[in-house]
């Protein structure tokens, strides 16, 4: 963990807007709310700024959003910081790269993926690749210590990797078809790698 | 009532209490850091653990309540100890952890001397420290022209952010971040609004916050420390001056309930750099259309050349909105031996003191607010004309069931209100019952009708004035134990004046006539800067700056700033009080009284009193009420039934605010350098805000 802050401001946009279909979204987030306390729904709509806005919340989004939650600017920003899944910076345009860096995911090899991603990405988190394509952070377990070593890439996991598999992972995601989520050796969710081994037999 | 053992002693207690409450009504001290009496309960400073018997591990007494402990098994009463080895080791465990991250720097801390985390550390710190790594470092803020940040300091009890949404009624300050990496801000950093900014420095327990005008001014030990009392504003806060040799260094609160709480607004606590610069040390005489620096005796001789070729009729004084009781009396009594009624003090033409007291105080008291349910402001910004006593109306908002309705300017107040109108219309339209807010008067138990300055100031100010006491004996504001009528005035020398009879007597001139031309040959200004004086006229100037007064006036003579002599001010409420001498004017200047006095004697006409204490006496057989410091001479619903029935018709026209530049009111702060700074960066805000 470190400090958190706002994107410099020559990477801000003067403005934000949300789309109509998001807009309906937030109505009916704070509709969800007795009125007056509509600043609950403000997890909510940071969350749908950031999927609008290529995984990241802007200086221009926060403001849009106490607005519009009637909420001081500072109130907002106090979420937005505090969340660490609130991205504050430009990520990486086809892929944002969470790798777990926890204790199951460290000792099955974490620390090979974290050298993938200096390697080929950039040799610091939370930095855009040369071609703006990627960036990475570790991350916390994210719960799927089974298939460890993992990684997340917006909203799917990929796990069971190795060096080589998240190569072809990463792969994918630069030429615009990326592989399917889940375990990435062949085996099924979460079962023994050599296959089933109860409840073969159906009846 | 709850009964409790703490350290072995039975006490019985309120069960809303918390623990900490109870502890402290049994005597035993509780270090704390993030709890404060006047804010909501964060209890994340873990400082004022104690041992509640029965439970595994020491609770935070600040956030538990006196309800929420458990009686022994045999019902007994919970037993509390905070002095046992347990609770010891607790403190000094969290005391490690506060101070692991806090840097060494007390030396060259501002805070030094009168820090709690200095004080607390002599109690349950180690002298020793097992922590190995780096220290925590954090990024300095910036948060405006009074408030200097050392955020390595900062020990995250989040007072402050409580303290400016809760009290202050501008929530700009937050904790961005978590855990380790939190840090206390504004949002980008902006300057910070509030009119009560200052006290975040007071109410800070460390030194994160400080004060920027006071940086590395002085030591707490080397002050000398004078109970006084405040006259930027008509609330009358109570005041601690602190001098060092005859410099004032700085302004703090002094705790009054009835008054201010413990919060002062930043012009009473920042306005004294305004007490060194362009200050009348010497008397000065116009000659050839200049000033020149003259003694005292050619000065006096100058007026008393004048006044022997006027009509005592055409001699009058006007006393402006820092002039004590003492020498508007004096200067009242000086003009008597004229034969002159031409007295006025700045602002009060609306006002008829022969009407008694209850037409011109603020009859629901300053924290009668708090038992009110309904409140309508006639052309008043609280905020600006009285920042600290809009917290207390804040505070009572913030409790619930409380409406607020405004005629005036619509404005940020700090709270909601229904903004009926702009000017006498509407009153006179609610009169009438044409407006709901009427209904929610009537209903209402205990309702206020608050007529501010902006009101009365103006020429039909005591048409307002009446129309606004017929108003409040229409919705039933006055009744047996409630006075629901209130003027609140924004000048500390207006209710004083008044209370003394300095105000138009027997046929006098108001100050509206005395500034027309051609009216009065002679006039003495007493520290009155804000009125413009008619040309022709041969001009006094009895005051401390060079402003406006004195760059009109024929004749300078410098007098005392209000923490340079002992004099009485009497607040909006009525409330008698004494300001204490801190420090003495500057080069020949003297006391305001003793000046008006020693000019009777040259003039021909020698006041009978030479010392204060015989003034005093004189003033006290006069207005009795006078001698008793502290305390409100109640006025009587009657005295509102003879206001009301004066009558007369209010001319149609919007309220205009009164106070354009909070930062700006009065000679002393349009010397302050600091003040300057906090208008320029306001006004910044308001064009922002405009655009």
């Amino acid at each position: 963990m470190s400090v958190r802050r706002l994107a410099p401001k020559e990477v801000q946009p003067a403005s934000f807007a949300f789309t109509e279909e998001n807009l309906a979204f937030a109505k009916q987030q704070i509709a969800k709310y007795p009125a007056g306390r509509q600043a609950s729904a403000v997890i909510a709509i940071l969350w749908r700024a950031q999927e609008q806005s290529e995984g990241w919340v802007s200086e221009a989004a926060i403001r849009v959003i106490a607005d519009m939650l009637d909420m001081p600017y500072i109130r907002v920003l106090e979420v937005a910081t505090f969340y660490t899944m609130f991205q504050l910076a430009p990520v990486g345009k086809k892929a944002h790269v969470q790798v777990c860096g926890t204790t199951p995911c460290r000792l099955r090899g974490a620390e090979d993926l974290i050298h993938v991603c200096e390697s080929r990405i950039h040799h610091e988190p939370f930095h855009l690749s040369k071609d703006g394509n990627f960036s990475w952070e570790e991350v916390e377990c994210l719960g799927a210590c089974v298939n460890a070593p993992m990684v997340l890439i917006g909203k799917d996991t990929y796990e069971d990797l190795t060096k080589d598999s998240f190569g072809k992972v990463l792969d994918g995601f630069a030429s615009g078809n990326p592989p399917k989520p889940g375990p990435q050796n062949g085996r099924q969710f979460s079962a023994p790698i050599t296959g089933p081994t109860t409840l073969k037999e159906t009846t | 009532m709850t009964k409790l053992i703490i350290d072995g002693k039975e006490i019985d207690v309120p069960p809303e209490y918390t623990l900490l409450q109870a502890c402290e009504a049994a005597g035993a001290e509780i270090p704390r850091f993030c709890y404060h009496e006047r804010l909501s309960i964060a209890g994340n400073c873990r400082m004022c653990l104690v041992e509640v018997k029965g439970g595994p591990k020491p609770v935070a007494s600040c956030a538990w309540g006196v309800r929420d402990c458990r009686p022994g098994p045999k019902g007994e009463p919970p037993e509390i100890s905070t002095r046992s080895p347990m609770v010891k080791k607790a403190r000094e465990g969290v005391m490690e952890f506060l101070l692991i991250n806090h840097p060494l720097d007390c030396p060259i801390c501002d805070q030094g001397g009168e820090c709690d985390l200095q004080d607390q550390a002599m109690g349950y710190g180690v002298d020793t420290s097992r922590f190995a790594e780096n220290k925590r470092a954090v990024e300095d803020k910036y948060l405006g022209a009074l408030v200097k940040t050392s955020m390595n300091r900062c020990i995250q009890c989040t007072r402050c952010v409580r303290f400016s949404a809760e009290v202050a009624g501008a929530p700009e300050m937050g904790a961005t971040g978590r855990g380790e990496d939190m840090e206390i801000t504004t949002y980008l950093e902006h300057a910070l609004t509030s009119e009560l900014q200052g006290n975040l420095v007071d109410i800070c327990p460390v030194g994160a916050l400080t004060s920027k005008p006071y940086a590395f001014a002085a030591r707490p030990w080397e002050l000398g420390k004078t109970q006084s009392i405040d006259v930027m504003d008509g609330i009358g806060s109570a005041i601690r001056v602190d001098t060092r040799g005859r410099e004032v260094m700085r302004v703090l609160p002094r705790i009054n309930e009835a008054v201010n709480e413990e919060w002062i607004s930043d012009k009473t606590r920042h306005v004294v750099d305004g007490l060194r610069t362009q200050r009348l040390d010497r008397p000065y005489i116009r000659e050839a259309g200049k000033l020149r620096a003259a003694s005292w005796s050619e000065a006096f001789a100058a007026i008393a050349a004048k006044a022997a070729r006027t009509d005592g009729k055409r001699i009058g004084a006007i006393a402006g909105d820092l002039a004590g009781v003492e020498e508007m009396f004096a200067l009242k009594d000086l003009l008597a031996k004229f034969g002159s009624g031409n007295l006025a003090v700045q602002g009060g033409d609306a006002f008829d003191p022969a009407l008694g007291r209850a037409s011109y105080i603020f009859n629901p008291t300053l924290a009668g607010v708090e038992q009110a349910d309904a409140l309508l402001i006639i052309g008043a910004n609280p905020r600006k004309e009285a920042a600290v006593f809009n917290a207390r109306i804040r505070k009572r908002w913030r409790a619930g069931g409380f409406k607020i309705g405004v005629i005036g300017a619509k404005a940020d107040l700090t709270y909601d209100y229904d903004h009926l109108g702009a000017g006498t219309e509407t009153l006179g339209e609610l009169a009438a019952g044409k407006h709901s807010f009427m209904d929610v008067l009537k209903n209402a138990k205990h309702p206020i009708i608050l007529v501010g300055a902006g009101a009365t100031g103006r020429h039909d100010g005591a048409a307002i004035l009446a129309a606004a006491a017929k108003l409040a004996l229409d919705v039933g504001a006055l009744k047996d134990g409630w006075n629901g009528f209130g003027v609140l005035h924004e000048s500390a020398s207006r209710v004083g004046a008044l209370d003394i009879g300095f105000a138009a007597t027997g046929g006098g001139l108001n100050a509206a006539q005395m500034t027309t031309f051609g009216t009065l040959d002679v006039l003495f200004l007493l520290g009155a800067d804000e009125i413009k004086a008619p040309d022709g006229t041969f001009v006094v100037y009895i005051g401390t700056h060079g402003d406006r007064g004195a760059h009109r006036a024929d004749v300078i003579l410098p007098a005392a700033a209000y923490t340079e002599k002992s004099a009485i001010y009497v607040n909006t409420e009525g409330r008698v009080q004494m300001t204490g001498r801190a420090a003495f004017p500057p080069g020949e200047a003297r006391e305001d009284w003793a000046v008006v006095r020693a000019l009777s004697e040259a003039l021909g006409k020698k006041l009978g009193y030479d010392s204060l204490a015989a003034l005093r006496q004189a003033i006290f057989k006069a207005v009795p009420h006078l001698i008793r410091l502290d305390q409100i001479e109640t006025g009587s619903a009657d005295q509102i039934k003879k206001l009301a029935g004066k009558g007369g018709t209010p001319e149609k026209a919007p309220f205009k605010p009164l106070v354009e530049d909070f930062y700006l009111t009065n000679p002393i702060a349009r010397a302050s350098a600091v003040m300057a700074e906090c208008s320029r960066l306001a006004s910044g805000q308001m064009l922002t805000a405009a655009e």
